[in-house]
């Protein structure tokens, strides 16, 4: 291998440096990051959306062919909201447009992430993993809004 | 080399079957882009249904042709370096086991009876005989390695001197990787997948099962890719009119994917519970090291193809790109591999986007991703798998080649397809546009309530690209077919077009033993998967789950009726206390 050879290596490898450095930095300064892991019992199968606080919710979602329980989940602007996510059957995909939300429901398994809603709007929640013939209509949404829930 | 006819009637039939079903495949695929582009509002067209012209799409292109060609590319680069055959068990064991298995899915998913894609999607069920298909594919194909195997042990001590030609190292590579990580997936498949679908166990850890899959399921996109590599440094300097620029750089490249591609599975999960954010971290810093050895090959095809138009009579510093023989019928692979090679610049690049941890969460399960790998394994592998194979069969039939000029134009048709429907894909996938998904029944039609006007641009552009790909397919095959159907006119022969090396390099040992980097290899594969083993059993249950795609009633009744005697005498034993 001669010099200009060593000299890709070294730049591409510096080059992937700088990228692992930006995930890094989102995920300890920004606080972006992957779900994480929760062992799963059955009491996660309830479609609920709790109220802790004024502005902070947990929202329990039960996945299954072919929709979402609850199908339609209220919260006020400016609410953080921690999702858990199980299926009731096969797998299920759950990616809210424009948040960046994007996990797998798992029977067996709970998935959780944490998401801030600040806009009002509609968010919808879409399935985007094969689960059946149904699974083009599987569909649900987020209501950010301040009417009274 | 005599080859008996035996031998040849093997290869040929193994480049035959898989193009005739790829026309199946390809069909389904342009269909996708229709249904998703809202063309058709229906579950099915000319009794296929979405899902199951989905399923044979990545079925038939994804597993059947690129382990036929893997496999038969292997025998002709076998014959044509070590000048040997492998025994006979090995090649007609295998092409028999790999025909069968492959007739078995194929029929299975014709019927219907296997319509949970082949990502094994349990608790979907498929038909346990579509489990046994594909492991007998996957066996037949590790018959022809073990055949390899033994004609190489006996050409090393012919040839005690000799350098590992580049193209074996490469096969040999790729294909003790296939065996290694295709061991969870034939677990899987057997123990798990198989009894389970029989209705002999009735519990499933759906977990477990996706883990074993994953494990599987990223080295299988290298075991598509290698064989485009091997083309890539031992093929193509030739037909582009140079050498090799460096045979260390390449040999380095194949003994790092052998050490990074099985460890990186989980980056396919970043969006699943129970596999933790550090393992999730953790191979997102391997697969930044696999895409070194990529960043390497683009450096040192750019080079020999730099070397070749300067030998043309190039000047100046980019001159040697138009040096080069485009569109020339005479070196018509030449077509087929730049073209590949320009898809996969942005291939590379849109996974390293995939593999990058929380980025990810942008592009998970959505368009993006078959925008993204439709300009690698549609790309690149496919590029090589077409040009390679008409080659082939051409010489190995002594057929000359029908309609030249037609298999000429083909890989630029369809670059030009694939970078439509990648663009429509990536673009509507950063719009959460889901993948497998019958668009057409809800997203993308207007009477529908669910209608997204977003998404209708973005699965035109999607559309176009289809069709253009579908018209390069057409092309493609009538050529292929008047070929291979042709009189033979030329003495058969097994042989590759083989590049020379530009420089003598000095020889360094540990690129020329396998063994230590199969021990590494190993090793980061359990630091990997031992942690993720161990959360699976930490965070999931097993579930007595199994469906049918068109049901949403669980099939295990026992277990229904189970759960709901225990629900019963729950509430009695809470009113007696």
């Amino acid at each position: 291998m001669n010099k200009y050879e060593i000299r890709v290596i070294v730049l591409s490898s510096t080059i992937l440096g700088v990228f692992f450095f930006a995930l890094l930095f989102n995920v300890f300064s920004r606080k972006i990051d992957v779900p994480t892991c929760i062992p799963y019992d059955a009491s996660f199968q309830k479609a609920e959306v709790r109220k802790v606080d004024d502005d902070y919710y947990e929202v329990y979602v039960t996945a299954r062919m072919w929709n979402y329980d609850p199908g339609e989940i209220v919260v006020p602007p400016g609410s953080t909201v921690d999702f858990y996510l199980t299926s009731a059957d096969v797998v299920h995909g759950f990616n809210i447009e424009r948040k960046g939300v994007n996990l797998m429901a798992v029977p067996g398994a709970v998935n959780k992430t944490t998401v801030k809603f600040d806009e009002y709007g509609e968010y919808r929640i879409v399935c985007h993993e094969y689960c059946g013939v149904g699974h083009q209509n599987m569909m649900g949404k987020v209501l950010v809004t301040n009417s009274a829930l | 080399m005599e080859s008996n006819k035996t031998f040849k009637y093997t290869i040929l039939i193994g480049l035959f079957v898989p193009m005739v079903l790829f026309i199946l495949g390809a069909y389904n695929g342009v269909m996708q882009t229709l249904y998703r582009a809202g063309v058709l509002h229906e579950d099915s067209f000319g009794g296929i249904n979405y899902y199951q012209g989905l399923t044979m799409h990545g079925v038939i292109n994804a597993i059947i042709l690129t382990t036929f060609f893997a496999v038969i590319f292997g025998h002709v680069t076998m014959g044509h370096y070590l000048k040997k055959q492998p025994p006979k068990w090995s090649y007609l064991g295998s092409i028999i086991l790999m025909v069968f298995g492959s007739l078995l899915d194929v029929v299975l998913m014709a019927m219907g009876r296997a319509q949970a894609l082949y990502t094994f999607y349990a608790p979907l069920k498929n038909s346990p005989f579509f489990y046994l298909g594909t492991s007998l594919l996957i066996v037949g194909s590790w018959l022809a390695f073990f055949g390899w195997i033994v004609i190489y042990r006996e050409w090393r001590q012919e040839n005690p001197d000799k350098k590992m030609p580049i193209a074996v190292l490469g096969t040999f590579v790729n294909f003790t990787m296939w065996f290694v990580a295709s061991l969870p997936v034939a677990y899987e498949s057997l123990v798990i997948l198989m009894p389970w679908s029989a209705g002999w166990i009735s519990d499933i850890n759906v977990p477990l099962t996706r883990m074993l899959f994953w494990m599987f399921g990223h080295p299988l996109v290298y075991f598509w890719l290698l064989p485009a590599y091997i083309a890539f440094y031992t093929v193509l300097p030739k037909v582009s009119g140079g050498k090799l620029y460096s045979g260390n750089a390449a040999r380095l490249a194949f003994l790092l994917f052998l050490i990074l591609s099985t460890p990186v599975g989980v980056h396919h999960q970043f969006s699943e519970p129970v596999l933790g954010q550090d393992t999730k971290l953790w191979v997102t810093v391997l697969t930044f090291g696999v895409s070194i050895p990529s960043f390497m090959t683009a450096f040192t095809v750019g080079a020999s193809l730099e070397y070749a138009g300067r030998k043309n009579g190039a000047r100046g510093l980019l001159g040697w790109m138009g040096r080069l023989p485009w569109f020339l019928s005479k070196n018509y692979l030449f077509g087929y591999f730049i073209c590949g090679l320009l898809l996969f610049i942005f291939g590379g690049l849109s996974g390293i986007v995939n593999a990058s941890y929380s980025l990810n969460q942008m592009v998970h399960n959505t368009g993006w991703v078959p925008g993204h790998f439709h300009m690698t394994v549609a790309g690149p592998v496919l590029l090589v798998i077409l040009g390679m194979s008409i080659y082939m069969y051409s010489k190995v039939a002594g057929k000359p080649i029908k309609m030249l000029s037609v298999v000429t134009i083909v890989p630029y048709v369809w670059m030009v397809g694939v970078a439509l429907l990648s663009h429509g894909l990536m673009a509507g996938g950063l719009m959460g546009e889901p993948r497998r998904t019958n668009l057409g029944l809800s997203y993308t039609d207007p009477s529908s309530d669910m209608f997204n006007k977003h998404w209708v641009p973005t699965t035109t552009v999607t559309m176009i690209g289809g069709i253009l790909m579908g018209t390069a397919a057409l092309l493609y095959f009538i050529a292929f077919f008047s070929t291979a159907l042709s009189k033979q006119t030329e003495a058969s022969e097994i042989v590759l077009p083989e590049s020379e090396e530009l420089h003598e390099e000095k020889r360094i040992g540990i690129l020329h033993n396998m063994r230590p980097w199969i021990a590494v290899s190993i090793m980061l594969t359990m630091i990997t998967y031992v942690p993720s083993l161990i959360n699976v059993f930490k965070y999931s249950k097993p579930v007595e789950n199994k469906f049918d795609a068109t049901s949403p009633v669980n099939e295990m009744k026992d277990a229904t009726t189970k759960n709901a005697a225990t629900t019963i005498m729950n509430v009695e034993d809470e009113k007696v206390n």
